[in-house]
């Protein structure tokens, strides 16, 4: 009998439910029945809502199933699902299933499909190409790719990416550095999470290229705490790249070396930020730093710096392989490219989502999504993590794009989509927002640290009311004027965006705030 | 409090194979904690001397991060996701639920200190929540019916 290859997901969002029981069922069950078997642990697809999604090489192309648990690995077998056999829970060919065939994955195109950590299976999917080829560029002609793709920062801050190396390139230092924000904090976000897990050479291509861009010859992955298979994929991957010859001391036959080399973070989300990232990488708590001077003149150890998110470095590989036109010919506006997407929260179909910017949130939440997993009316969608806006109904037919978000007071940001139901109260999410605020302010700058206890002492006197109708209009005014300091005069991003949620909050939701309409109108008309 | 001979060759060699490593105070208290389950005074008075920074400096950065502790552990830890795509799927009953299960419900410990519940901030399981993890292991689209069995088995464990 011929030895079937199956593939049984590696990404946590697959071990969180029973990846690795599912595997060893396959291979106790298999062995019992005589029947030869090859599992392949791959990374996953993003299809969440089905992991484990197992997948069967058949004659006729991979077929999945899923979501599978180890009781049901010795039905499947009988059903013959070895040779793609029909069983309730088949769901065909897996590249035609609609939710993937209709992406467009360039970034995450090879996710799911190999065992991650092969570099053999890398490059035969395009891997290192684009680093190849940059290896025989000028580093001129390198940045000046990157920036006819009109690649912009992924980590939220949208930066074109292209510009930004310039600077590290021009600037003076005896060393200058590579570093890559894998501080992905953001609930709702964990694109970075999978390209580390599924595509880990993607990151080091990417990574490597920057660095014969700029001239670094060492580099830093800061990864959190919260993901330890992504920091243990990423040091063997970095191990096995660095033995083929795509890092240390001649990159790819470039003639130039890189290091690169992680480093564990440990549980603050203000590390996300730059600065403080950095900070923390010195050995030092993460304390924002005040710009200027930009961390692409005096960044790491005080060094030129080039610090793009997971996501940016690993848009770069296909942009150098493909050419800049090739990239830029997706997306709308000033927003070229294509953006992975994470549909999550209350959804029924929650995944992992690349396409051009220009999509709507209503397609994603309806035509990938299905709705809500409750069932429930969808009432809330927050972007862009938890300093994004809360995006009421009429806003969901705006195209996503960088330029249209902000028009309308919110963020793409990191491309993160949480979905509520109709059980939600706004009013509680916008005093998480500020309880959040308070529990991750790194203390330096005062309308961050205090204001965002004040914040939830002044949401607090709304919801309970109680007092003359006055004074709860006068509440949700300070809450204005609070939200208004936080904006204009934090330091960084944490206590300049936490008004987002907060006044989204009250602008669409004011009801969940139980403002009680006075009786009598104060001022008689 | 004494720090073992053991428990201090053990922070010695950790210090050790750091001295070359440039901003060397995180991955030094990273693999203390990751060999003794929390960062240990003693250990943080000889990691200051070693890399020439003030007992408060080092006081400081294990203060500043969540993940650092300064305390043993729990024999069992539990971390509930809070954040909001958890929330938005009843992470709030959840962490409830597991907190009086496990005899927290007052504080972070249980009275016979085998359990301790904490919260976390996304474990990037954001469309199969709620999540959480049990001594480190990921488990998602957690309902109290699941944790039922996983908590029967850790009673069994301890």
């Amino acid at each position: 009998m011929k030895e079937v290859t199956v593939y049984v997901p590696k990404d946590s969002a697959a071990l969180a439910v029973g990846a690795d029981e599912v595997a060893a069922a396959l291979q106790v069950q298999c062995a019992t029945r005589g029947l030869p078997l090859n599992v392949v642990r791959n990374g996953s697809r993003g299809l969440l809502w089905l992991e484990p999604l197992v997948e069967v090489a058949t004659p006729g192309g991979r077929v999945a199933y899923g979501p599978v648990t180890p009781d049901d690995v010795p039905g499947l077998l009988d059903a013959g699902f070895l040779e793609g056999a029909p069983h309730a829970l088949r769901q065909g060919a897996v590249e035609s299933i609609p939710y993937l065939a209709s992406q467009e994955r360039l970034t995450f195109a090879r996710m799911g499909v190999n065992d991650p950590l092969s570099i053999s299976d890398y490059e035969a999917l395009d891997g290192f190409a684009g680093l190849r080829r940059a290896a025989t560029l000028d580093a001129s002609a390198i940045i000046e790719e990157v920036t006819n793709s009109g690649l912009r920062g992924r980590g939220g801050a949208a930066f074109p990416t292209g510009i930004k190396w310039k600077t590290v390139r021009l600037a003076e230092g005896p060393q200058k550095y590579v570093v890559c924000n894998a501080d992905e904090g953001d609930s709702g976000t964990f694109s970075d999470r999978m390209t580390m897990e599924g595509d880990p050479f993607m990151l080091i291509e990417g990574m490597a290229i920057t660095a014969l861009a700029v001239g670094a010859t060492e580099g830093y992955i800061y990864v959190r705490s919260e993901y330890p298979h992504a920091i243990a994929s990423m040091n063997e991957a970095i191990a096995r790249a660095e033995a083929a010859g795509f890092l240390g001391d001649n990159v790819a036959d470039s003639g130039e070396a890189f290091r690169l080399s992680v480093r564990k973070a440990a549980g603050a989300y203000v590390c996300g930020e730059e600065t403080a990232m950095l900070e923390s990488i010195e050995g030092k708590r993460g304390i924002v730093r005040s710009k200027p001077p930009l961390p692409a003149l005096q960044g790491l150890f005080g060094q030129p710096t080039a610090i793009n998110n997971v996501i940016t470095f690993a848009s770069v590989p296909i942009i150098l392989s493909r050419g800049a036109q090739f990239y830029r010919d997706y997306g709308v506006g000033r927003s070229r490219g294509t953006l992975p997407l994470q549909l999550a929260g209350n959804i029924k179909y929650g995944g992992l989502i690349e396409k051009a910017f220009g999509v709507t949130l209503r397609q994603l939440i309806y035509e990938y999504g299905g709705g809500t997993r409750s069932g429930r009316p969808v009432k809330a969608v927050q972007v862009g993590g938890p300093l994004g806006a809360y995006v009421p109904e009429s806003q969901w037919d705006v195209p996503l794009d960088y330029e249209a978000y902000a028009a309308m007071g919110a963020a793409v940001g990191h491309g993160g989509i949480v979905v509520h139901d109709d059980t939600a109260d706004l009013s509680k999410l916008a005093r998480y927002a500020m309880e959040y605020c308070a529990i991750e302010s790194c203390g330096k700058c005062t309308p961050c640290r205090i204001g965002s206890t004040r914040g939830v002492e002044v949401i607090d006197r709304i919801t309970a009311g109680g007092g003359a109708v006055s004074s709860q209009s006068e509440q949700v005014e300070l809450l204005r004027s609070l939200c208004d300091t936080m904006l204009n005069g934090s330091l960084c991003a944490l206590g300049a965006m936490i008004p987002y949620p907060v006044l989204s909050a009250l602008n669409h939701y004011l009801e969940d705030f139980r403002i009680v309409e006075p009786a009598h109108p104060p001022v008689a008309s | 409090m004494a720090v073992s001979l053991v428990d201090g060759d053990a922070v010695a060699d950790v210090i050790e194979s750091h001295s070359s490593t440039p901003g060397a105070l995180l991955p030094i208290l990273h693999e203390v904690q990751d060999a003794l389950g929390y960062i240990p005074r003693d250990a943080a008075v000889r990691i200051a001397d070693a890399l020439n920074l003030s007992r408060a400096e080092v006081h400081g950065v294990i203060t500043f991060y969540h993940y650092f502790r300064s305390e043993p552990p729990a024999r069992h830890v539990v971390q509930v996701c809070r954040a909001e795509a958890c929330q938005s799927v009843g992470a709030d009953a959840l962490i409830s639920h597991v907190r009086e299960r496990l005899g927290c419900a007052k504080q972070a410990h249980s009275a016979d200190g085998r359990f301790s519940v904490e919260p976390v901030y996304c474990l990037g399981l954001c469309a199969s929540g709620p999540a959480l993890t049990i001594d480190e292991h990921l488990h998602a689209r957690m309902t109290q019916e699941k944790f039922e069995r996983l908590a029967s088995r850790l009673e069994e464990q301890s």
